[in-house]
C-alpha cells in the first residue's frame, strides 16, 4: 500500500465548525450530546426556578396562570426528553465504544443523524417560546385537554410534532447501540464480562426501542385528531380518553427506567473504583437490571389508579409495582455491599454516587407508597408525587449522571475537574435538593395540588413553599459552581493521564482524551476487570503498530435531519409545500447517504 | 489489510446491518401492535355508520391479500437469483415483487376511494379513524418497500447487484416479508374477524 497516512495527520485535518457538523466520531458526537443536553438542562432548570419563584409566596403574580402552564409543561418535557435522556446518550456515545474495546459505534453516520434530529427536535419544541405559544398541556398531555376544542392554537401542535421528531432520534440511536454492544465487543469481551454501565445501557436501549413506537402512535392519533378531525380521543364519537393514558403510560413508565438505568450503570462503575473492590454480585446486578427492564412494562396503570380501572386492575398493578421494587432494592444492597470493607476514597464522583444511593432510596420508598391504590388516591396530583418523582429523577438520575461527569470528565477532556469546587458543588446540590423537595412531601400530604399556579395563604403552607424555593435557588448556585469548575479546569486543570482513578475498565487503558481511533490494536479481554486482573492484559501501545483506517465524516446525516425538521415545520404550519420540500430533502439525503463511499 | 479485516470483525459473527434491521423490525412490531390494539379496542364502538361489514369488500381484499403473499414468494426468488449471480432472473423477480406491491397499493387506492364515495371518511366515525390510519400506515410501508425494490432493480441494471451484494437484497426482503406478515394480521383482524 502506498498510503502510510499516520493517524496523527488525519486528526490534524479535523478541526473547525465544518468538522463538527460532519463528524461521525462517537467521541465528538458524545461531546455534542453532552453540551446540548447541558444547555437544555439549564433551560429546564431556569423554568423550574421561575416556577419556584412564583410559588415562593401565596397569591404571587410573577407569572400568569397561562405562562405557568407553559413553564411546568416545558420543564417536564425538557428535563425528560432534552436533558436526562441526552445526557445519558452523551455517556453512551463517549464511553460505550471505549468500554467494549471498539473503534466506533456500529453505524457512525446513523449516530450523527440521531444527534442532529435530537438537536433540531429540541430547538423546534423550544422555538414555541418565541411566539409565546409553548406547550401547556403538561408533559403527559392528557386527552382531551389536548384536543383542538380545548387547546386551540399552536401550543400542543409544537408538542405533538416536537416529540415525534425526538422519538425518531431515540429509536435510531437505540438500534445503533444495541448492535454496537452486541456485535462490536473486543475479542474475549463476553456478555458477562461487560462493564455494568454497558449492560444497563443495553437494557435501556431495548426499552427505548420498544417504548417509543407506542408514544409515537399515541402522538400520531393526537396529531390526526387535531389536524384531520379523526375521533381517537373524542368521547362524542364513542372514543375513550383513557386510550391516551394507556398508550402514554405504556411508554411513560418504561421511560422512567430509560431515565434511571443509565445512572444505575454509572454508579455501578464509580462505587467499585473508589472502594477498590469488584462490584458485589455482578451477575445479580445485571439480572436485576434486565428484570427491571421487563417488569417495567407491566406497571403502567399505577399512574391511572385515580381513573377507576376497577379492583382487579388496581390490584394487579399494585402487585407488579411492589414487585419491581425488589430488583431495585437488590441493586441498592449490592452497592452497599461493594463499599463494605472497601478502601473508600471520597472523591466528588464517589460522593455523588453515594448521594445517589441515599436519595434514590428515599424516592424509591415514596414510590412504593404509591403502589397501594388507597394511599395513591390521597397522593395523586399533589406535591407528594412531585417530591417522589424529583427524588428519583433528580436524586437518582441527575446525581448519578453527575457522578459520571466527575468520573469520566478526565477521560473526555484530559483534565481533572477541581475536587474542592466539586465537593462544594456536591454539598450545595445535596442541601439544595433536600431543601427543595423534602418539604414537598408535607406540602402534598397537607393538600396542595400540583400544576396550579398559586395557592392561598389559608392553606398554611407559606413557610414550606418558601423553604422549597430557597432550596431551588441553592440548586441554581450549585450549577454555577459546576460551570465555573468546568471553565477553570479547561485550561489549567491537572492533566489526567490514562487512569487517574485506578479504574478497571478498558476505557482507562488508553490516553485521555483517547486518540481518534481509540485503540491502537484490538484489545484482548481475559477478565471482567481487565486492568485489575492478575492475568495481565496485553498492553495497548500508544502508537499504532500499523496504520489505522479512520472513516471520514459525512454531511448527509445532518441534511437528512434537516429534512425531518422541515417536515416538522411544514406539519406545524400546515404548509404542504414545506412538507413536500422536507420530504424531498430527506429522500435525496437518504439516497446520497446510502451510496456515498464510507468504509468502516 | 489487517485493519480492514479487523473493521469487519463482529462479536457474534452476524452482520451488523442485518442485526440492526431485526431490531428495527422489533420496534415496528410495537408500532403496528399499538395501531392494531387501538383498532380492536374501538371495534363496535362507533356511534354512526358505516362500519366494518357494512362496507368492507372481503372478496376484493382477498385478491389483494393473495397478490401481496405472491410478492413475498417473488422476493424469495429474487434473493435466490441474486445469490447465484443470475442477473436476468434477479431483475425479473425484483420487478415482479415491486409490481405486485404496486398492484396491492392500487387495490388499496381503489378501496379507499370507494369507501369515501360510500360515505366513510377519516372523520366519519371511530371505524373510519382506526381503519384508515391502520391500513394507511401499512400502505405507507408497502410504498417505501416498492421504492426500495425499484432502487435495487436500478442497481441491478447498473451492474452493481452481484452476489457480493446479496445481503442488501436479503435485508430488503426481511422488510418486505415483515410488511407482508403485518398485512396477514390486519386482514385477519379487520376483515375476517366478525
Amino acid at each position: 500500500m502506498t498510503s502510510i497516512a499516520t493517524p496523527a495527520s488525519s486528526v490534524a485535518r479535523r478541526s473547525g465548525i465544518w468538522s463538527w457538523i460532519t463528524t461521525t466520531d462517537h467521541k465528538r458526537i458524545g461531546i455534542l450530546y453532552g453540551v446540548t443536553a447541558l444547555f437544555f438542562f439549564l433551560l429546564g432548570g431556569l423554568e423550574a426556578l421561575i416556577i419556584r419563584l412564583q410559588l415562593a409566596a401565596p397569591g404571587n403574580t410573577l407569572v400568569s396562570a397561562e405562562t405557568y402552564n407553559q413553564l411546568f409543561t416545558m420543564h417536564g418535557t425538557t428535563m425528560v426528553f432534552l436533558a436526562i435522556m441526552p445526557l445519558s446518550a452523551a455517556f453512551f456515545n463517549y464511553i460505550i465504544p471505549l468500554q467494549i474495546g471498539a473503534r466506533d459505534v456500529a453505524f457512525p453516520r446513523l449516530n450523527a443523524f440521531s444527534y442532529w434530529v435530537f438537536l433540531f427536535g429540541g430547538l423546534l419544541l423550544n422555538s414555541s417560546f418565541l411566539i409565546g405559544a409553548a406547550p401547556n398541556g403538561g408533559w403527559f398531555g392528557y386527552a382531551n385537554l389536548t384536543s383542538s376544542q380545548y387547546s386551540p392554537g399552536l401550543n400542543i401542535d409544537f408538542w405533538v410534532i416536537g416529540l415525534q421528531v425526538l422519538g425518531a432520534a431515540s429509536i435510531a440511536a437505540s438500534i445503533n447501540f444495541i448492535v454496537t454492544i452486541v456485535n462490536l465487543r473486543a475479542p474475549g469481551m463476553r456478555l458477562m464480562r461487560m462493564p455494568v454501565f454497558t449492560w444497563m445501557t443495553l437494557v435501556t436501549q431495548f426499552i427505548i426501542l420498544t417504548a417509543f413506537p407506542v408514544i409515537t402512535i399515541a402522538l400520531v392519533f393526537l396529531m390526526f385528531d387535531r389536524f384531520f378531525g379523526t375521533n381517537f380521543y373524542s368521547v362524542a364519537a364513542g372514543g375513550d380518553v383513557l386510550l391516551w393514558q394507556h398508550l402514554f403510560w405504556l411508554f411513560g413508565h418504561p421511560e422512567v427506567y430509560i431515565l434511571i438505568l443509565p445512572a444505575m450503570g454509572i454508579v455501578s462503575e464509580v462505587i467499585p473504583t473508589f472502594s477498590r473492590k469488584p462490584l458485589f454480585g455482578y451477575a445479580v446486578i445485571v439480572y436485576s437490571g434486565i428484570l427491571i427492564g421487563i417488569i417495567g412494562w407491566g406497571v403502567w396503570s399505577h399512574h391511572m389508579f385515580a381513573t377507576g380501572l376497577g379492583p382487579i386492575a388496581d390490584s394487579v398493578f399494585a402487585a407488579t409495582t411492589m414487585i419491581i421494587a425488589i430488583p431495585t432494592g437488590v441493586k441498592i444492597f449490592n452497592w452497599l455491599a461493594t463499599m463494605w470493607g472497601g478502601q473508600i476514597r471520597f472523591t466528588t464522583a464517589m460522593l455523588f454516587a453515594i448521594g445517589f444511593i441515599a436519595m434514590f432510596t428515599i424516592g424509591g420508598l415514596s414510590g412504593v407508597m404509591h403502589s397501594s391504590p388507597p394511599a395513591d388516591l390521597q397522593q395523586t396530583d399533589t406535591y407528594f408525587v412531585v417530591a417522589h418523582l424529583h427524588y428519583v429523577l433528580f436524586g437518582g438520575a441527575i446525581l448519578g449522571l453527575s457522578a459520571g461527569a466527575y468520573y469520566w470528565w478526565p477521560k473526555i477532556t484530559g483534565k481533572l475537574l477541581d475536587e474542592r469546587l466539586g465537593k462544594i458543588h456536591f454539598w450545595l446540590m445535596m442541601v439544595g435538593m433536600n431543601l427543595t423537595f423534602f418539604p414537598m412531601h408535607f406540602i402534598g400530604l397537607l393538600g396542595m395540588p400540583r400544576r396550579i399556579y398559586t395557592y392561598d395563604t389559608e392553606l398554611g403552607l407559606d413557610t414550606l413553599n418558601l423553604l422549597s424555593t430557597i432550596g431551588a435557588l441553592l440548586l441554581g448556585v450549585a450549577m454555577i459552581v459546576f460551570l465555573v469548575n468546568a471553565w477553570r479546569t479547561r485550561t489549567n486543570g491537572e492533566p489526567a493521564g490514562k487512569d487517574p482513578w485506578g479504574g478497571a475498565g478498558l476505557e482507562w487503558a488508553i490516553a485521555s482524551p483517547p486518540p481518534v481511533y481509540n485503540f491502537s490494536v484490538m484489545p484482548e479481554v481475559v477478565s471482567r476487570l481487565p486492568l485489575w486482573s492478575t492475568r495481565e492484559m496485553k498492553p495497548i501501545p500508544d502508537v499504532p503498530p500499523e496504520p489505522v483506517h479512520v472513516p471520514g465524516g459525512s454531511f448527509w446525516p445532518v441534511v437528512a435531519a434537516l429534512g425531518i425538521l422541515l417536515l416538522g415545520i411544514g406539519a406545524l404550519l400546515q404548509a404542504l409545500p414545506v412538507v413536500i420540500g422536507g420530504g424531498a430533502v430527506l429522500f435525496v439525503s437518504v439516497y446520497a447517504w446510502a451510496f456515498e463511499p464510507f468504509e468502516m | 489489510m489487517m485493519s480492514h479485516a479487523a473493521a469487519h470483525y463482529t462479536s457474534t459473527g452476524l452482520d451488523s446491518r442485518k442485526m440492526a434491521f431485526w431490531a428495527f423490525i422489533g420496534s415496528e412490531c410495537l408500532l403496528f401492535g399499538s395501531l392494531i390494539s387501538t383498532y380492536l379496542v374501538y371495534k363496535g364502538r362507533s356511534v354512526v355508520g358505516p362500519t366494518t361489514h357494512e362496507i368492507l369488500n372481503i372478496p376484493v381484499t382477498s385478491v389483494s391479500t393473495f397478490d401481496l403473499l405472491m410478492s413475498s414468494l417473488a422476493m424469495v426468488l429474487a434473493l435466490s437469483a441474486v445469490e447465484r449471480g443470475d442477473k436476468i432472473w434477479a431483475r425479473g423477480w425484483l420487478a415482479t415483487t415491486a409490481l405486485l406491491g404496486l398492484v396491492f397499493l392500487g387495490f388499496q387506492a381503489y378501496e379507499f376511494t370507494t369507501f369515501v364515495h360510500e360515505g366513510l371518511k377519516l372523520d366519519t366515525n371511530l371505524f373510519g379513524s382506526t381503519f384508515f390510519v391502520l391500513t394507511g400506515f401499512h400502505g405507507g410501508h408497502v410504498a417505501i418497500g416498492v421504492l426500495w425494490l425499484l432502487t435495487l432493480l436500478v442497481r441491478s441494471f447498473m451492474g452493481k447487484l452481484g452476489p457480493d451484494k446479496a445481503l442488501n437484497v436479503e435485508i430488503a426482503g426481511l422488510y418486505w416479508h415483515f410488511v407482508d406478515v403485518v398485512w396477514i394480521v390486519i386482514f385477519t383482524v379487520v376483515y375476517l374477524l366478525q
